[in-house]
């Protein structure tokens, strides 16, 4: 069948809505299984450097190349990292880790196995707190392991051909990169915790440090697995799999459409099928299998090439010391003080740490979240650059100073040295008596727009508006200036 | 002066170069006319460098193992068009020591096989007689080392590849313990079980050779340090406790040539001063080539798999990816790696991996137990190394698990990755004899030292007679 | 006698990509069928408390620290490639 649920295609009614009519019936039961590529310097099993980018097959050596006789070396680091997030996760850190092959054939596998963990991986049984609105929910994790990534496919066509792919061009460059995969316990049960739990995950893995998780360059991927089963019972359902998203708020609408879809299918006394939803084709990456046995026949066996991990004490002792206060408590902290809404756009978006140091030079919480939140990341600016003492000065004056005088210095903001002391001087103007004769001259140069606005097209008092502050060079204050064009009109 | 290649040691060819008797170049070409004039008849090597570089004597490497800019085909026609890039860990440590690699030898394709029958450009010839199999994998480099087309030779060993040549062949071979000599750029056939050995004439220059090639390589994450070398030069074996386990010693299918020489062998090591118990390996024997049989072939077909036809090697057309693998896959592979890459895939499958796999694992530690055991109580063991002398080109091609059997007495100390090593202890029918010494982890000295003492008590003639 | 069935045949060789004719099914079928026959041997002992041993050598730990180090230069990387196209490696579609 196909799928049903392509982003272009419009919601059927009455789908998306559990609250509906009969929906509370059903419930959804969605487990994730999240890939990370470590940013370490080297890839997992050789010393090519690691990194986005680079001529085709510019960053390969015998071992990524699968030349005969080449071995694998595992990269320390990325075992350290690994071991990293799984304490960050809450994991049992194993004392002796293995890793297997995992036997398939396709032009980016050129081993014909991957070097993966099967029964016994580095991390496994945590869990990850999501706070939400209505406090925390618990998601457990079964695993985090490491494994290599796969090289990049080209599918082709030739000049003259219309259907399907003439030839595949493979670049090896990413072939043995470092990368960790995440699997959860079927505990999510609505889409907005499927999202809340990426993006709380993607800032942790952002925050150690292990990598950029970056949606749009694959540094960060993930497929969710969806079934539905009658509220109440603990039974698991076939799920279907939804593969290669590229964002999270599109995986939550995918997610719904798919428990939608199920819910009618079970409604309309039919079966759901095992399946895999592939969402975007461009970032396809698992091979086609051309029948359910060897799907499932990847004939596991522990990599004889390489020896046992086996941490120690020690090492995870160092490791967890080197842990902060993770992303997910902070939310809770904050959200004491803030909103919820607030304080999980903060922590997810990096901006935590900086909003602390506002309001402990004295800022307000809410405005300094506020200005972070909008103006802020509107400027792109790296928040580790910023004096918090300047940009405390700029926010709490924000209502006093021009507009433009605000934007400028904000845009400023992450420079050395920089000072709030010369936009603070500028003062915003909202004397009438200084105003008035100005919005006056705009109305008469303008009798048309005016005469429209007052036949009730309300949308020009903006035009007005836009005039007046471009007059004063951004320094009238608007409220004063709306208030002043409304009534002269 | 003229180069006895027939005669020469190693020892004695670096001899020459060292009193500058001869030069590097001079010993390089006496063994490049010994092969033009021999070698059409054995066909020991698939390749023959015609000047590699180097000041050293010269050495004939198994075509498993990877050198830079010379053909690499682990005789195979998958891989017969194949150069590597890179050298492997084991000749870059031959070269920095100056040996020039003089060609490659022949080879069962990817080294599986007892017999060279096996190799995808036809077998190779036994020097004592050219009319029977020189042993194998490794039947190359003894033919190569026992007609004196190379002072010495590296081989590999994953069932008995580089230790039954040896014996076949009359001359000596070395299988060191797992992980002291590195994979890396070697074609791999059994990751857990393959290791890089010398071939030489004598023990001293076996024990010289591994001295050369064994150590912990960074780019062998199973290799570990390796304690150092002692060339042996004791003549007799005070104290030294041999254990003869009897399922290897007058089992059925050893011949009783075979058993005689190996008996007046240890009647010998007693009367140098050794200590000769019987002892027992029960399930090793019985079970160790039903294990090995299972533990190689399912890393093969896993290790086997690159060979898709994307970054090297043959390339059969295909109307898509999948049908261009399996048309490469069907052209390049002979029999035997297919008959091994479907038993190993067979055996990892799901619903029969415990079946297979997962209980020859559990064999392979029960093996490993035995022989440990044993090693509290002997400093070596000693058996013969095949059932059998140098067998008909030929005779047992077609019956697979007729030929496994050839590995029956060297497969058990693999599996328990123990050294293991064969000197030539008499004739039988006119044919060499091999008698098999395993020591235990990293006994390599142990191993040198017993076998130095009856190599030289001994007294065999490593020169084929009909070459004399 | 162990046996492998015919399909069972089919199926190792589509796991392991090799194209086989009827003819080389037939052989491999009864060469394979004796060679499990002689490897079906393992399972005759008790090896209830035994545990597996996957490698003769008793380390663990054994990796390199995260330092780059020089990659193969192209023509290196593709001197071996039966079809190179631009930097690429070209199969036929997967």
């Amino acid at each position: 069948m196909t799928t049903g649920v392509g982003s272009t295609e419009p919601e059927k009614s009455g789908g998306a809505d559990l609250r509906g009519a009969g929906a509370g019936s059903w419930e959804p039961v969605i487990g994730l299984e999240i890939h990370v590529q470590l940013k370490t310097e080297t890839k997992m099993f050789c010393r090519c450097r690691n990194g986005f980018g680079g001529e085709p097959n510019s960053q390969t050596c015998p071992v990524c190349l699968a030349f005969p006789g080449a071995l694998p070396v595992p990269n320390r680091r990325a075992i350290e990292e690994t071991i990293k997030l799984g304490l960050a996760l809450d994991c049992t850190i194993a004392e002796r880790a293995v890793f297997h092959r995992k036997n398939y054939f396709y032009p980016d596998n050129p081993k014909a196995y991957q070097i993966s963990q099967y029964d016994e991986p580095l991390c496994a049984r945590g869990h990850l707190d999501v706070p939400t609105e209505h406090g925390v929910t618990r998601i457990g994790i079964t695993r985090a392991h490491l494994e290599e990534d796969a090289a990049k496919n080209v599918h082709v066509a030739a000049s003259g051909r219309i259907h399907g792919a003439t030839a595949t061009l493979v670049d090896f460059n990413r072939c043995g990169t470092p990368l960790v995969e995440i699997v959860t316990e079927p505990d999510i049960h609505d889409a907005e915790t499927a999202k809340r739990f990426l993006q709380l995950l993607r800032q942790t893995v952002v925050e150690l440090e292990l990598s950029d998780a970056e949606l749009e360059h694959g540094s960060m991927r993930f497929d969710v697995n969806v079934s539905v089963r009658p509220a109440g019972s603990d039974e698991l359902r076939t799920r279907t799999e939804l593969k290669n998203m590229n964002s999270f708020s599109f995986a939550a609408k995918g997610i719904e459409r798919e428990i939608a879809r199920q819910i009618r299918i079970y409604e309309d006394g039919g079966v759901v099928e095992q399946e895999t939803l592939h969402f975007d084709p461009a970032h396809e990456e698992s091979p086609p299998l051309r029948s359910k046995e060897e799907a499932q026949d990847y004939r596991y066996f522990p990599e004889p090439d390489l020896v046992p991990v086996e941490p120690g004490k020690d090492l995870v002792d160092r490791l967890r010391a080197t842990l902060q206060v993770l992303p997910g408590a902070r939310i809770t902290r904050i959200a004491e003080t803030l909103s919820f809404y607030d304080a999980d756009v903060l922590v997810t978006g990096g901006l935590d740490r900086l909003w602390t140091s506002l309001v402990d030079a004295g800022a307000d919480p809410k405005e300094a979240a506020n200005v972070l939140a909008n103006q802020f990341v509107a400027a792109g600016i790296d928040p580790g650059t910023v004096d918090a003492g300047e940009l405390a000065k700029l926010v709490s004056a924000r209502a006093e100073i021009p507009r433009a005088a605000f934007d400028e210095a904000l845009a400023k903001v992450g420079e050395r040295g920089f000072s709030a002391d010369p936009y603070l001087e500028q003062k915003v103007v909202a004397d009438t008596a200084e105003l008035d004769p100005i919005i006056q001259r705009i109305i008469d140069a303008n009798p048309a727009q005016a005469e429209q606005y007052r036949s009730g097209k309300e949308g020009l008092l903006g035009f007005f508006v836009g005039r007046v502050m471009k007059e004063t060079g951004g320094s009238a204050d608007p409220r004063v200036v709306n208030e002043r064009v409304r009534a002269l009109l | 002066m003229t180069v006895d290649t027939l005669r020469l040691s190693a020892e004695e060819a670096n001899g020459l170069l060292t009193r500058r008797e001869a030069s590097s170049d001079e010993i390089y070409r006496a063994y490049l006319d010994a092969i033009g004039e021999r070698d059409p008849e054995l066909h020991a090597f698939l390749y023959v460098c015609e000047n590699d570089p180097g000041e050293g004597i010269p050495i004939a490497v198994k075509d498993v193992i990877g050198t830079r800019g010379i053909p690499t085909t682990a005789g195979s026609k998958i891989l017969e068009s194949y150069i590597p890039v890179y050298d492997s860990t084991v000749i870059a440590n031959c070269r920095e020591r100056g040996l020039r690699v003089i060609g490659k030898t022949n080879t069962d394709e990817f080294a599986m096989g007892s017999s060279t029958e096996n190799s995808a450009f036809g077998p190779s010839h036994n020097p004592w007689d050219p009319s029977r199999v020189p042993g194998g994998s490794g039947g190359g480099s003894a033919a190569a080392v026992s007609a004196g087309l190379a002072p010495w030779a590296l081989g590999s060993d994953t069932g008995g590849s580089i230790k039954q040549p040896a014996a076949l062949c009359g001359h000596v071979g070395l299988r060191p313990t797992y992980g002291t000599v590195s994979r890396y750029g070697v074609v791999a056939f059994a990751s857990s079980l393959d290791q890089v050995g010398p071939v030489a004439r004598n023990v001293r220059d076996c024990a010289f050779l591994y001295s050369v090639i064994s150590g912990r390589d960074e780019n062998d994450s199973t290799t570990v340090d390796v304690p150092a070398v002692e060339l042996p030069t004791a003549e007799d074996l005070k104290g030294l406790r041999i254990g003869v386990p009897k399922e290897m010693n007058g089992a059925a299918g050893i011949e009783g040539g075979v058993t005689a020489a190996v008996q007046s062998a240890l009647e010998l090591a007693e009367s140098l001063g050794a200590s000769v118990e019987e002892c027992s390996l029960p399930r090793s024997v019985d079970y160790g080539v039903a294990c090995y049989y299972l533990v190689a072939p399912a890393e093969a077909s896993a290790n086997l798999a690159r060979y898709d036809g994307v970054r090297y090697g043959l390339r059969d057309d295909g109307a898509d990816f999948r049908e261009m693998v399996m048309k490469t896959r069907d052209a390049g592979l002979g029999d035997e790696p297919k008959r091994r890459i479907m038993i190993g895939a067979y055996a990892l499958s799901a619903g029969y991996y415990d079946a297979y796999y997962g209980t020859a694992q559990k064999v392979r530690t029960v093996i490993k137990r035995e022989h440990d055991a044993l090693f509290e109580r002997f400093d070596v063991l000693v058996s013969p190394t095949s059932p059998t002398v140098a067998f008909p080109i030929g005779a047992k091609i077609d019956d697979p698990v007729a030929m496994y059997m050839n590995d029956v007495l060297t497969i058990p100390s693999c599996m328990a990755g123990l050294p293991g090593l064969n000197i030539p202890c008499g004739l039988s029918e006119g044919l060499p004899v091999g008698l098999q010494l395993i020591g235990p982890q990293f006994g390599e000295n142990t191993i040198f030292r017993a076998a130095h003492a009856l190599e030289q008590a001994i007294g065999f003639d490593v020169v084929p007679e009909r070459l004399r | 006698m162990a046996r492998i069935t015919r399909d069972e045949v089919l199926h190792v060789a589509r796991l392991a990509r090799i194209e086989l004719s009827d003819d080389e099914v037939a052989k491999f079928q009864e060469q394979l069928a004796n060679i499990l026959e002689a490897v079906s041997k393992v399972s005759e002992l008790d090896l209830s408390d035994v545990p597996p041993t996957a490698h003769p050598l008793e380390i663990a730990n054994a990796w390199a620290e995260d330092v780059p180090r020089d990659c193969l230069p192209l023509d290196e990387v593709f001197a071996n490639a039966p079809d190179r196209d631009g930097d690429y490696f070209r199969t036929p579609p997967a």
